[in-house]
Formats: C-alpha cells, structure tokens, sequence
C-alpha cells in the first residue's frame, strides 16, 4: 500500500465499502470530520441520502477540505449513487443542495423514479466487461463536460463516468460480492 | 431488468444506515425535516403520541396525505399499514410510496397474520422485540427491521430492552454449536435457514434501526452505541419546543455518536423535549409494543 484509502463515514452504505475494500486486503480509513482526511490519498462516498450527506460534509468542513485536495491533485474520489451526486458540479432542479462540485457533470436525481422501480440490470464496463449494476433510486449523469470519460451506459445513458482521478457511478458496485471497480479505483487512484 | 428483488429492497434499506428517519404529519414539518437532514420521512396523519391521547382505532393516513408529503420534499418518503392490512399496503404502493411500515403503533386489522410482504415491489420495515419476531418478520419478505419501543412515549426503555435483547441472542447463537441450531430455532420460533445466517454472520441479514421513545440527541447517540444501524424518531421532535433545531441536532447526533464532544454541542439548548411518559403508568392494553407477535 502507497496510501491510506478512506470511506466517508457521515451516513449511508460505508461499512459495504469497507467490506469491498477488505476483499481487496484494503483496511479503510472511516473519515468524519476534517482531521480525518489530512493523511488519506483516496476517498470513496458512499450511497446513501445525498441531502443528507451533503450538509454533514458542509458542517464539519469535510466539504472544503476535500475540495482543496481534489484541486491540488492530492486525493483521487469514487462516489457511488448519493456519493456521485455529491461529486457533481451541477444537481437538476436542486441548486442549492450542498454539493463537493468537482466533476464536470450535470447530475438529475432519482432519474428512474421512487423505489418501486428501483432494479438490477447487466452492464457492460469499459475495460471490465459484464457487471450487474444494482440501481436503487438511482441518478443519471446527463451532461458531460469534456474531460469526462463514458464507462458504461444504460440505454444510451451515462451510468459509470471518469474525470482523471474521479470516478462517480449511479449504481452500488459495494452492494455485489464483485470487487472489480474498486479495484480499477484504486488503479486509478494509483495505490 | 428486474425490479423488487430483495436484494433491491434489502440495499434501498442499507442506505438509511447512520441515519434519522422522521414522523411528519404536514408538508411544513416533512420540509423541516428535509432541512435537518433526515434520510427519509413518515408519513402520518397523526404522530404515535396523538394516537395515544385520542385513542379509537388507528388506520393508515389519507393518501391525499401522504401524497402532497411526497410532493414536498425530495427524500424518500415512507408510511404506515396496519399489522395484516394487506389491502392498505396495496393502495401505498399504488401511490409510489418508497417504503411501507407495517407498524403496531396503528390498531391491528389481523390477529393471526402478518402481511405476506414478498407479494410487493415495496420494501417493508416491521417491529420486533426479539431475535425471534425479528426473523419471523423477515421470512415474510420484510427487508428491515426495527425496535418496537413504546411508541408515543418519549421514554427510551422499551427500545434499550428490546435492541439489547436482540444482540444479546445474536451472541447466543453465534455460540451454539451446529447441531444445536434447529432446537433453538424451534425454541425462538424463527425459521432455521435464518438462524443458521445469524450464526454465520453475528448480525441480523437486513438493517436494524431503533425505534420507539426517542426523543433526545443522547437518545439516538445511546441506540448507535448499542448497534443498531439508524434512529425513527417519532414523536419527539414534532412535539418538542423547537423542532427545527432538535431535529438537527439527532441527525448530527447519530452521525457522531462516538465523538462525546460533538454530542455536548449539539444537546445544548434544544428547548422543551416532549413531555415523557413512564411505562409503569401505561396499563398493559395501553402498550403498542405487544401489539404482533
């Protein structure tokens, strides 16, 4: 290991993460207040309720703190669901929500619906083949800027997308036994 | 693609962990919870406090309810059922509700059966007291569970007892031996296969919140630190002096139960907490939590 991995550990799915990583002979870093980060070179947000994690990050200055990094190229982040959404630069219909704002991206939120049509569907990930996505009240990322690289789609939609070091997913690779995009985080993370 | 699975309904339930769920009666009260940073809002006509002061038969909420709830606030949005109120469950569903509580706090509608929930798309929470009623629920397809407590009382002993009964088992059985599985599935009523998971794992195999009687920061902070996964409140902050800033301060509680400092600053000056009732003054038939089995 080049470096500690950490999983923010305000609300939603983190243990599954530190599970997923544990697969991989990775004991993570639960991250919760600003002081958590200082030490980290790779930060995974978890699915969770992304309102909710959104002002938890902005009171304890996990916000600004991670932001900081992330522009000074110190700290590779991998988002899932709430986590993505939380990555986004812009949140459809939801401009005030509490948001990190560093990936080129406009994201809508529960773009498939509420959860009785929440479902599970194959994929196909650039450089990992088949991977069954879980979808839970998922988003979509609707407009990419530039540097944003396409993974996988669903119906022509953006489901799993990379700006450099950042990778956002609408879905929850943490909730499958299947560690293969962690792993290719940590990759890219370059751990 | 396949919708309602389980594993769908089991992994929309994982990400309320370390997270508030709040009793809202008005749009107003769903938008301030929204704003608190709640996970996810009840949905109710009336909180469990008012039921007991009113008594009569408790019933699930008017749709229209429920419906102009859903339409003020972005988070998820769940609502009640009455214990085997099949039908009930049917209409949530229909309106899009995210998940269902099929909730002893409402009178019972059937004296025998719970709900046969795997005929649903919608995922279900039920109450248990025990490890027991726990997997008995969960063998009927529910995909969360939580304490009973005593709703409506803002007194934390019922949700204490019950959350450490569970664990309390769960360690049990972890120690039983293999052979030893099926007498004590039989003892507690629960399903072996169930029993078996619990003994591989040394947990439930769906999220576990608390519930019932919880009213303060410290509250929550306590049921976090007996392993339980999330915090309902429901009475207490509508029915506390300022709502707006209790219901803040429970959301950062449970986020930060282990950080006794953050719990100092976010317990100070909340106002008037609910007015509390002691369970000793509570004749038998007036205590939600016998209601299921």
């Amino acid at each position: 290991m080049k470096g500690v991995v950490g999983v923010l550990a305000l609300q939603g799915d983190f243990r599954e993460h530190k599970e997923a990583l544990k697969r991989l002979g990775i004991e993570a870093k639960e991250v919760r207040k600003r002081e958590h980060i200082q030490d980290i070179k790779a930060l995974i947000v978890p699915g969770g309720e992304s309102t909710t994690i959104g002002k938890l990050a902005r009171d304890y200055g996990i916000e600004e703190e991670v932001r900081k990094r992330v522009e000074e190229g110190s700290l590779a982040v991998f988002g899932t669901c709430a986590g993505a959404i939380w990555m986004a630069k812009e949140i459809l219909g939801y401009p005030e929500q509490p948001r990190l704002g560093v990936l080129d991206v406009a994201v809508e939120r529960n773009a498939f619906g509420r959860q009785v049509e929440s479902f599970q569907e194959e994929l196909e990930i650039k450089g990992l083949g088949p991977f069954r996505g879980v979808f839970i009240r998922a988003p979509v990322f609707r407009r990419l800027g530039e540097g944003v690289e396409v993974l996988a789609e669903l119906n022509g939609l953006p489901v799993l997308v990379r700006q450099g070091r950042l990778l956002a997913s609408a879905f929850h690779p943490e909730l499958t036994e299947d560690p293969r995009v962690h792993h290719y985080f940590l990759e890219l993370a370059d751990l | 693609m396949e919708k309602g699975t389980f594993q769908i309904k089991t992994g929309f339930a994982e990400m309320f962990k370390g997270g508030v769920i709040m009793d809202v009666t008005t749009p107003e009260q769903a938008a301030i919870a929204e704003e608190a940073g709640a996970v996810a809002v009840m949905a109710l006509e009336r909180v469990p406090a008012d039921i007991r002061a009113q008594g009569g038969v408790a019933r699930m909420s008017d749709p229209k309810v429920i419906k102009e709830i859903m339409a003020a606030v972005s988070i998820p949005v769940m609502a009640k059922v009455r214990i085997g109120h099949f039908v009930e469950a049917m209409i949530l569903e229909a309106i899009g509700v995210d998940f269902i509580d099929e909730s002893e706090v409402l009178t019972p509608a059937d004296e025998e059966h719970h709900i046969d929930k795997w005929k649903f798309k919608v995922p279900f929470v039920n109450g248990a007291r025990d490890l027991g009623e726990a997997l008995r629920r969960i063998a009927e397809g529910a995909a969360m569970i939580r304490t009973k407590g005593e709703a409506g009382t803002g007194n934390v002993v019922e949700a204490v007892r019950h959350a450490r009964t569970m664990w309390k088992q769960i360690r049990y059985v972890q120690s039983l031996r293999e052979d030893e599985l099926v007498a004590y599935a039989k003892e507690i009523g629960a399903p072996l296969e169930l029993v078996r998971w619990v003994h591989d794992h040394g947990r439930l195999p769906v999220v576990n919140f608390a519930a019932g009687g919880i009213a303060t920061p410290a509250d929550a902070a306590l049921m976090m630190h007996l392993g339980m996964d999330g915090v309902f409140v429901g009475s207490g902050i509508f029915k506390s002096g300022d709502p707006r800033k209790r219901a803040r301060a429970i959301v950062r509680a449970v986020t930060h139960y282990n950080d006794p400092e953050v719990l100092a600053e976010v317990s100070e000056d909340l106002g008037e907490p609910m007015v509390g009732i002691n369970l000793d003054q509570l004749k038998e038939e007036e205590r939600l939590a016998k209601r299921g089995w």
